[in-house]
């Protein structure tokens, strides 16, 4: 069963595609690590599936997946670290969804934030302020975020990018965890190890989708070389795409 | 003098100045929440570029209506509105940022509120516009004043979350509820409003003295969001009332004394603030355990 198809999509800035004519489906309670050299459009792609921006072409399908039933965390997550919050109200805003705008948050909310914080190994720092936090303390904190928004597809952007290995280590426990819950993740990753132990699949992106499929097959040699060499350039007289209009008349 | 004459008396004596307190009041409970929501959303320099955009919409009042409250209240808030809807359509529409755009309009703005002023008004006039009048407050405008206060605080109370929220972790807000858009208009129409209730009283330039002042002094004292809040209206508050004080005692005109107030405020606070004043750095405080 799937959770998400990707039809035909081409996402571009200026016209210039960085992710060009991706076709595809992600299975539900399937955990996915997209991989590929930097500039590929790995992060374009899932900020399109959060609706952050919208295809140039084709389109993004949920299946049976409700728009606010989507966790998002962002590369450099445009947070501003001093506010005046404290953790536990960082974490309570996972269930926002739920309260809404206007309803107050419920004991059932509450115990279940301060229960995410035990989890990511932050018991005791609920009443802290985020100021203080050291980086891999607040992206424990924003997994606890998403521990209490509850979602069924989650998204991650380079989650453990400037993380220690114990902090690594304890976020890819709450990973592995989702998964035997049946949740279905996307995580954008570099480290190919991670990948193959933790992920039962990937996509290779370089612009185009190089290989899709079980870690295994896709992590290979040859598909790794192909991708560094096509993701390197684009061109700025490059042509018009024609690729579709082939497509329908063959 | 007894004490009694210094700080009551000039109230007591004389309804202006009364009108003129209830004024500053009313705007002090407006304006502060709204000034820290800028400051946390380092948006400062917004409301100053946003007080230059109701200049024209005023003036263009002034010219057809004269020195008539509603006439300027609306004329104000047309040319902010619209100033603040256009700004946020090129930023959605092209790739320059809020600032560039609103800096673009609000310049735009200025530039033809003045020409028409000098066309069409007098210095006096322009001075008037520019500067504010507490004193002359009549119970017309503090009813406007007051009204906009009320309304301020209870679209605070009401759109709180998304308001705190979308200053915090913006992107959050638009991928979980979509809702990012509405929390930001709702937002700019509020300071809109409020710089147009400071206008009538302190003059377009000094509005957003209030505004300010007491938010950036806040934030050396207070840590939570609530505690933020009240320091700022506290900070407002006083600010309006030793502000009309000294106008009256030492006659100065009122807006600047409010405004100077609310900066020595602000200065004491840099210097003794709990939160990162500057005396607690010379006394090099011996650090803890851990």
């Amino acid at each position: 069963m799937t959770a998400l198809t990707l039809e035909n999509l081409t996402l571009a800035y200026n016209r210039h595609p960085v992710v060009h004519h991706v076709s595809g489906a992600f299975r539900r309670g399937s955990s996915t690590a997209i991989v590929g050299p930097n500039g590929a459009g790995k992060s374009t792609l899932l900020k399109a599936i959060v609706g952050l921006i919208s295809p140039n072409h084709g389109r993004v399908r949920f299946d049976g997946i409700k728009r606010d039933d989507v966790a998002y965390l962002p590369q450099q997550a445009n947070i501003e670290r001093g506010f005046p919050v404290s953790v536990l109200d960082v974490v309570l805003l996972g269930a926002s969804g739920r309260a809404g705008w206007f309803g107050g948050v419920k004991a059932a909310d509450r115990d279940r934030a301060l229960a995410a914080l035990e989890r990511v190994g932050l018991s005791g720092f609920a009443e802290r302020s985020i100021g203080a936090l050291s980086s891999g303390q607040f992206q424990r904190v924003l997994f606890a975020r998403i521990l209490v928004q509850d979602a069924q597809l989650i998204l991650l952007d380079e989650p453990f990018t400037a993380i220690d290995a114990r902090t690594t280590h304890d976020l890819l426990h709450i990973v592995e965890h989702w998964k035997q819950e049946g949740r279905t993740v996307i995580a954008v990753l570099h480290d190919f190890e991670q990948v193959r132990n933790h992920f039962s699949h990937a996509l290779l992106l370089a612009k185009e989708c190089v290989a899709w499929g079980d870690c295994h097959d896709v992590l290979t040699h040859d598909n790794l070389r192909r991708a560094n060499a096509m993701a390197e350039y684009w061109l700025a007289d490059a042509a018009v795409c024609h690729r579709d209009e082939e497509v329908t008349q063959a | 003098m007894t004490l009694y004459d210094f700080f009551i008396g000039p109230f007591a004596e004389f309804s202006f100045m009364r009108l003129a307190l209830a004024g500053c009041l009313a705007l002090a409970l407006g304006c502060a929440p709204i000034g820290l929501l800028l400051v946390l959303r380092r948006m400062s320099l917004m409301g100053d570029a946003m007080s230059h955009a109701i200049l024209p919409g005023a003036a263009i009042a002034f010219i057809a209506y004269g020195l008539s409250l509603t006439a300027l209240s609306i004329g104000g808030l047309v040319a902010g509105l619209a100033v603040v809807l256009l700004s946020g359509l090129v930023t959605r529409l092209t790739q320059l940022k809020e600032d560039a755009s609103f800096a673009a309009f609000y310049l735009l703005s200025l530039a033809s509120g003045v020409l028409l002023v000098s066309k069409w008004g007098s210095n006096v006039d322009l001075m008037h516009i520019l500067f504010g009048t507490v004193l002359a407050v009549d119970p017309p405008a503090l009813m406007l004043v007051a009204g906009i206060a009320t309304v301020t605080l209870l679209a605070l109370a009401i759109f709180y979350r998304p308001l705190v929220v979308e200053s915090f972790d913006p992107e959050f807000l638009r991928v979980a509820s979509g809702g990012g858009a509405v929390g930001h208009f709702v937002f700019l129409v509020l300071v809109v409003l409020n710089l147009v209730a400071g206008f009538q009283a302190l003059g377009t330039l000094m509005a957003v003295g209030l505004m300010m002042l007491p938010a950036t002094s806040a934030r050396l004292w207070a840590q939570s969001l609530a505690g933020l809040f009240a320091t700022a209206i506290v900070f407002a508050l006083a600010a309006g009332y030793f502000g009309l004080l000294a106008s009256y005692h030492a006659n100065l005109p009122s807006g600047p004394s409010i405004i100077l107030v609310a900066g020595l405020g602000y200065l004491l606070s840099l210097a003794f603030g709990r939160q990162g004043g500057l005396v607690w750095r010379v006394l090099k405080l011996k650090h803890l355990e851990a």
